[in-house]
C-alpha cells in the first residue's frame, strides 16, 4: 500500500522527473493500482485526503454559484409587483432547487471539504482511516449533485419546496420527474455523507497522534466530529423517508396519500428528525472554524475550551429533541407543542455558551482584523441576530403567526448565511495559505467581507419586516394592491432585498476574483510564509501546502495548541502566564523535517471508488426511466465492489523505481 | 451438538477474548502508521481496529434505518381492508420456523468466526457455507410467504398496511441477501487467498453484520407477527 517509502535521509521529493517509464504489470491485469501522480488521473483516482478535500471544495463552490444564480432569479422575480421573469411553476422549481443546492450541494460538501482536509492534519495523521472510501464519498457526492441538476434539462426541477411536504410531493401535484430526481439525488448524496461520516469518525477516534487525547484535539476537529456523529444517525432517517417517497411516486404505494388513509405527518416527522440535526450539521463546522480563527487573531487561547467542546456535544444531543418545532402549525396537540417549545428554548443555551466563549476570547486580546478575523466576528454578530429570531419561533403562539412567512426566511438565512457561510469564508481566508501556499489579497478580502455583510443585511434584514407584514414565503408574485403603506410598504422592502442580493453577489464575485488574482499564471503573489498568522494548532507544524505524507514525522503532542507551545515558552510565575517566543514557526517545521521518520507508508490510488460512484446515478436514472438501467447500474456496482475487494494492496513492483540501495522496501513511485 | 464441540467452542471463545485483549490488528490502512510504536501491528488510538469500529458505526446507523421503517409499519399496521389484515394472513408456526432457521445461522456464524480464529480454514468455510445456506433457506421462506400473501390478494399497493409491511420485511430481506453474498464472497476469497490483511477479522466483520441482521429480525418478528394489532 505504500507509494512512498524512503530512507531517513533522502527527502521524498528527490528523483522527480528522472524516473524511468513504468512497465505494465502482468500479475493482476485490470486490477492494478493506478500510479499516476500528475495530470487528471492523479486527481481522479487519488485517495489523498488533501486532494479530495480540494475537489470537494471546488465542486461545492460551483454549486454555490449555481444556487446563487437561482437566488438571484427569485429576487428579480420579487423585485417589483407582478413579477414576470419566472412563471409560477418555474418559481417553485427555483426556490426548491436553490435551497436543495445550497444545503446539500454547497454547505454540507464545503464543510466536508474542510473536514477532509484538516481533520487528518489537525490530529497528526497521514490520511483518513479509509482512503478509498473517502474517494468514494467525493465521487458519490459529485455524481449525485450532477444527477440532481440534470432534472433541469429533463422536464424541470423539483417544485415542492426543500422539505417536500406531502401532498405537494405526490404525482398529481408534481407530475414531472423533478421530485424523483430530487429524492434519488439526495439518496445518492446521502450515501456520500454516511460513508464520509463513518470514515471521519474512525479517523478521529483511532488515528490521533501520540499524546493527543480527545481533550487536546483542535476545536475544529471536535466540532467536525460532532457533525459526523449527527450525520451518521440523521442520514438513515431521511433515507427511509426518501425510499417511501420513491415507492409512492414510482411504484404506486400510498404512504403519504391522505385519500388512501395515510398520515401526511409521517413525512414531516421523518423529514425533520433528519432536518433539525441537519441544521446543526450545517452550522457546527463553521463554529469550529471560527473557534480556531478567533484565538489566533486575538493572541489568546480559546476561552473555556472544554465549554466550547461540551456545548458543541450538547447541541449534538439536544438537536435530536427539537424537530417538531418545525411543525407547530400542523396540529400536533398542546402537549407536544409545549415539550418541543421548551426543548427549543433549551438548545439556545449551549449556543449562547459558545457566543459567550467567543466574546471572552476576544476580550482583552491583541486583536488583528484580518479578513479571516472579520468574517469570524461577522459570524458572531449575524448568527446572534438569527439566533434571537430563532427564539421567537420557539414560542409556539408567536411561531404560529410566523409560519410560512418571510420572517422564517429571514431567520434561517441569518443562521445559515450569517452562521455557516461566513464561517466557511473565514476558513477560506485563514487556511488558504495552508492549502495553496499563497495568501489571498487582504485589501480585496476586506472589500469582499464588507460587501457580503452589507449585502446579506440588506437582503435578509428586510425579510423580517415583510414577513411580519404577512408576505408568504413561497408566493411567486405580490401585488401593489395589497402591499401596504409607508414604512411597511412591501414593495420598498422587496426592492431593497433584491438590491442587497446583487451587492452580496458582487461580494462573492470579489472572492473569486481574489482567487484568480492570487493564482493566475503570472501572478505576482509571493509564496506565503510557513506560519503567516502565528497559528496555534497542529496542522501548521508542516510545510504549506503539506507534502502528500502530511508530516515529516508523526508529531508528538503534549498540549492543546501544540504548535503555539512549541513556539512560546511560559516564563510567568505562579498564576501569571507570560509567553516569550523561543522558536519561530519556520524553525519548528524545520526541526520536524530534520528528524523525519525513516519510512512512510501511504495508501495507493484506486480506480474503483469512481466506478462504484458512477453506478449510482445509472441506477437512479433506471428508477425514473427504465428498469434495465437499474440492472446495468447494479452490475457496474457489483463489479466495482469486487474489483475493490480484490484489488492488490499496493502498486506492482514494476510500477516503482528500482529499490533504493541498502533498503529493500524503499521505493519511490515511478512517474512522479 | 456434542459436548466436545461445545467445550471446544467455549475454549475458543476464551482464547479469542485473550487474543483480542489489547489487540491492534488494523490491516488495510497504513496511513496512520506510527513507527515509534514497535510492538508490531499498527497502533490505533482506541486499540480497536479501524475496520471493526467502522462496522459498529455502520450498524449504529442501520438501527435508525430500521427504526424509521418499523415506525412506519407501526403507524400503518391497522390501516387495511377488513379481510386482508395480519389476523387473516399470518401463519405464525411457519414464520416461527423460518425465524428459527435464521437464528440458527447466527450460531453457525459464531462457529465460523471461532474456526477462523483457530486458523481452521476448512471449518471456517464449511460453517460460512452452512450460514449462507440457512440464510438462503430463510429467504426462500420469506419468498414463499410473500407469494402466499400475494395469492390471497395482498399486493404491494393494496393498502397502507401492505406497503409498509412489504417495505419493512423487504428491506430486511435485502439485508439478508447482501449478507449471503458477503458470506459466499468470503468463502471464495478465503479459497483463493485473496483476503488482504487479517482473515479472521474479515470473517468477524461479516459475522457482525450477520448477527445484526438477525437481531433486527427478532425485533421485526416480535413487533410485526407476535404482538396482536
Amino acid at each position: 500500500m505504500a507509494i512512498i517509502e524512503r530512507p531517513a535521509e533522502a527527502p521524498a521529493t528527490t528523483n522527480r522527473g528522472s524516473a524511468p517509464t513504468p512497465k505494465a504489470s502482468t500479475n493482476y491485469g485490470y486490477l492494478r493500482r493506478p500510479v499516476e501522480t500528475t495530470g487528471w488521473r492523479s486527481w481522479a483516482f487519488t485517495v489523498d485526503h488533501k486532494k479530495i478535500g480540494i475537489m470537494y471544495g471546488a465542486v461545492a463552490m460551483f454549486f454555490f454559484i449555481l444556487g446563487g444564480l437561482e437566488a438571484a432569479l427569485i429576487r428579480l422575480q420579487l423585485a417589483g409587483p407582478d413579477g414576470t421573469i419566472l412563471s409560477a411553476d418555474k418559481y417553485n422549481q427555483m426556490f426548491t432547487m436553490h435551497a436543495t443546492t445550497m444545503v446539500f450541494l454547497f454547505v454540507m460538501p464545503m464543510a466536508a471539504a474542510f473536514a477532509n482536509y484538516f481533520i487528518p492534519l489537525q490530529i497528526g495523521a497521514r490520511d483518513v482511516a479509509f482512503p478509498r472510501l473517502n474517494a468514494l464519498s467525493l465521487w458519490v457526492f459529485v455524481f449525485g449533485g450532477v444527477f440532481l441538476n440534470t432534472s433541469w434539462f429533463l422536464g424541470g426541477g423539483a417544485d415542492g419546496g426543500w422539505f417536500m411536504y406531502a401532498p405537494n410531493s405526490s404525482v398529481p401535484f408534481s407530475p414531472t420527474n423533478g421530485v424523483d430526481f430530487w429524492g434519488l439525488g439526495l439518496q445518492i448524496t446521502g450515501i456520500a455523507s454516511l460513508v464520509g461520516a463513518i470514515n471521519l469518525i474512525v479517523t478521529v477516534l483511532n488515528m490521533r497522534a501520540p499524546g493527543m487525547s480527545m481533550m487536546k484535539m483542535p476545536i475544529f476537529t471536535w466540532m467536525a466530529f460532532v457533525v459526523q456523529m449527527l450525520l451518521l444517525f440523521a442520514i438513515p432517517v431521511i433515507t427511509v423517508a426518501l425510499f417511501l417517497l420513491m415507492f409512492q411516486r414510482s411504484f404506486g404505494a400510498q404512504f403519504f396519500s391522505v385519500e388512501a388513509g395515510a398520515d401526511p405527518l409521517l413525512w414531516q416527522h421523518l423529514f425533520w428528525i433528519f432536518g433539525h440535526p441537519e441544521v446543526y450539521i450545517l452550522v457546527l463546522p463553521s463554529f469550529g472554524i471560527i473557534s480556531e480563527v478567533l484565538p489566533v487573531f486575538s493572541k489568546k487561547p480559546l476561552f473555556g475550551y472544554p465549554f466550547v467542546v461540551f456545548s458543541g456535544a450538547a447541541i449534538g444531543f439536544v438537536g435530536w429533541g427539537v424537530w417538531a418545532h418545525h411543525m407547530f402549525a400542523s396540529g400536533l396537540g398542546p402537549v407536544s407543542v409545549a415539550v418541543f417549545s421548551v426543548a427549543t428554548m433549551a438548545i439556545a443555551v449551549p449556543t449562547g455558551v459558545k457566543i459567550i466563549n467567543w466574546t471572552l476570547t476576544l476580550w482583552g486580546g491583541k486583536l488583528t482584523f484580518t479578513t479571516a478575523m472579520l468574517f469570524a466576528v461577522g459570524l458572531i454578530v449575524q448568527f446572534t441576530i438569527g439566533g434571537l429570531s430563532g427564539v421567537t419561533h420557539a414560542v409556539a403562539p408567536s411561531d404560529t403567526q410566523q409560519t410560512d412567512t418571510y420572517y422564517i426566511v429571514a431567520h434561517f438565512h441569518y443562521v445559515i448565511f450569517g452562521g455557516a457561510v461566513l464561517g466557511l469564508f473565514s476558513g477560506f481566508y485563514y487556511w488558504w495559505p495552508k492549502v495553496f501556499g499563497k495568501l489571498l489579497s487582504e485589501p480585496l478580502g476586506k472589500w469582499n467581507f464588507w460587501l457580503m455583510i452589507a449585502g446579506m443585511n440588506l437582503t435578509f434584514g428586510p425579510m423580517h419586516i415583510i414577513g411580519l407584514q404577512g408576505q408568504p414565503r413561497r408566493m411567486y408574485r405580490w401585488t401593489e394592491f395589497r402591499a401596504g403603506e409607508g414604512f411597511f410598504n412591501l414593495g420598498f422592502w422587496n426592492l431593497v432585498a433584491t438590491i442587497g442580493t446583487f451587492i452580496l453577489g458582487v461580494g462573492i464575485l470579489l472572492f473569486l476574483i481574489n482567487v484568480w488574482i492570487t493564482h493566475r499564471p503570472n501572478s505576482k503573489t509571493p509564496p506565503a510564509p510557513a506560519d503567516p498568522w502565528d497559528a496555534r494548532s497542529l496542522e501548521w507544524i508542516t510545510s504549506s501546502p503539506p507534502k502528500e505524507y502530511n508530516f515529516a514525522r508523526t508529531p508528538q503532542v503534549s498540549q492543546l495548541d501544540e504548535f503555539f507551545h512549541r513556539k512560546y515558552e511560559d516564563v510567568g510565575e505562579g498564576d501569571k502566564h507570560e509567553y516569550v517566543q523561543k522558536m519561530t514557526g519556520e524553525e519548528v517545521i524545520q526541526f520536524e523535517e530534520d528528524n523525519a521518520d525513516p519510512n512512510i507508508h501511504l495508501p495507493a490510488p484506486s480506480y474503483w471508488p469512481m466506478v462504484l460512484a458512477f453506478a449510482l446515478p445509472v441506477m437512479a436514472y433506471g428508477v425514473i426511466y427504465n428498469t434495465l438501467l437499474i440492472v446495468a447500474g447494479g452490475a457496474i456496482a457489483t463489479m466495482a465492489m469486487f474489483g475493490w475487494a480484490l484489488e492488490p494492496a499496493d502498486a506492482e513492483s514494476s510500477d516503482f523505481d528500482p529499490p533504493v540501495e541498502g533498503d529493500e522496501t524503499s521505493k519511490e513511485l515511478a512517474n512522479v | 451438538m456434542s459436548d466436545s464441540l461445545i467445550s471446544e467452542t467455549v475454549k475458543d471463545a476464551v482464547q479469542i477474548a485473550k487474543d483480542h485483549n489489547g489487540d491492534v490488528h488494523e490491516h488495510d490502512v497504513h496511513a496512520g502508521d506510527n513507527h515509534s510504536d514497535d510492538h508490531g501491528g499498527h497502533h490505533t488510538s482506541l486499540g480497536l481496529s479501524n475496520t471493526k469500529l467502522a462496522m459498529w458505526l455502520f450498524l449504529g446507523s442501520e438501527c435508525l434505518l430500521f427504526g424509521g421503517l418499523i415506525s412506519t409499519y407501526m403507524l400503518y399496521r391497522n390501516r387495511h381492508s377488513e379481510n386482508l389484515g395480519p389476523d387473516q394472513l399470518w401463519d405464525i408456526p411457519f414464520t416461527s420456523a423460518t425465524s428459527f432457521v435464521l437464528l440458527t445461522s447466527s450460531l453457525t456464524m459464531v462457529l465460523a468466526v471461532s474456526a477462523a480464529n483457530r486458523k481452521d480454514l476448512r471449518n471456517t468455510k464449511i460453517y460460512l457455507g452452512v450460514t449462507a445456506l440457512l440464510g438462503a433457506l430463510f429467504l426462500a421462506g420469506q419468498i414463499y410467504e410473500f407469494t402466499v400473501f400475494y395469492r390471497e390478494g395482498l399486493g404491494f399497493t393494496t393498502s397502507l398496511f401492505s406497503s409498509s409491511f412489504f417495505t419493512l420485511t423487504g428491506f430486511h430481506g435485502v439485508h439478508v441477501s447482501i449478507g449471503i453474498i458477503m458470506l459466499v464472497a468470503m468463502i471464495g476469497m478465503l479459497s483463493k487467498e485473496k483476503v488482504s490483511g487479517d482473515e479472521a477479522e474479515a470473517v468477524e466483520m461479516v459475522g457482525l453484520y450477520w448477527h445484526f441482521v438477525d437481531i433486527v429480525w427478532i425485533i421485526i418478528f416480535t413487533l410485526v407477527y407476535l404482538i396482536p394489532a
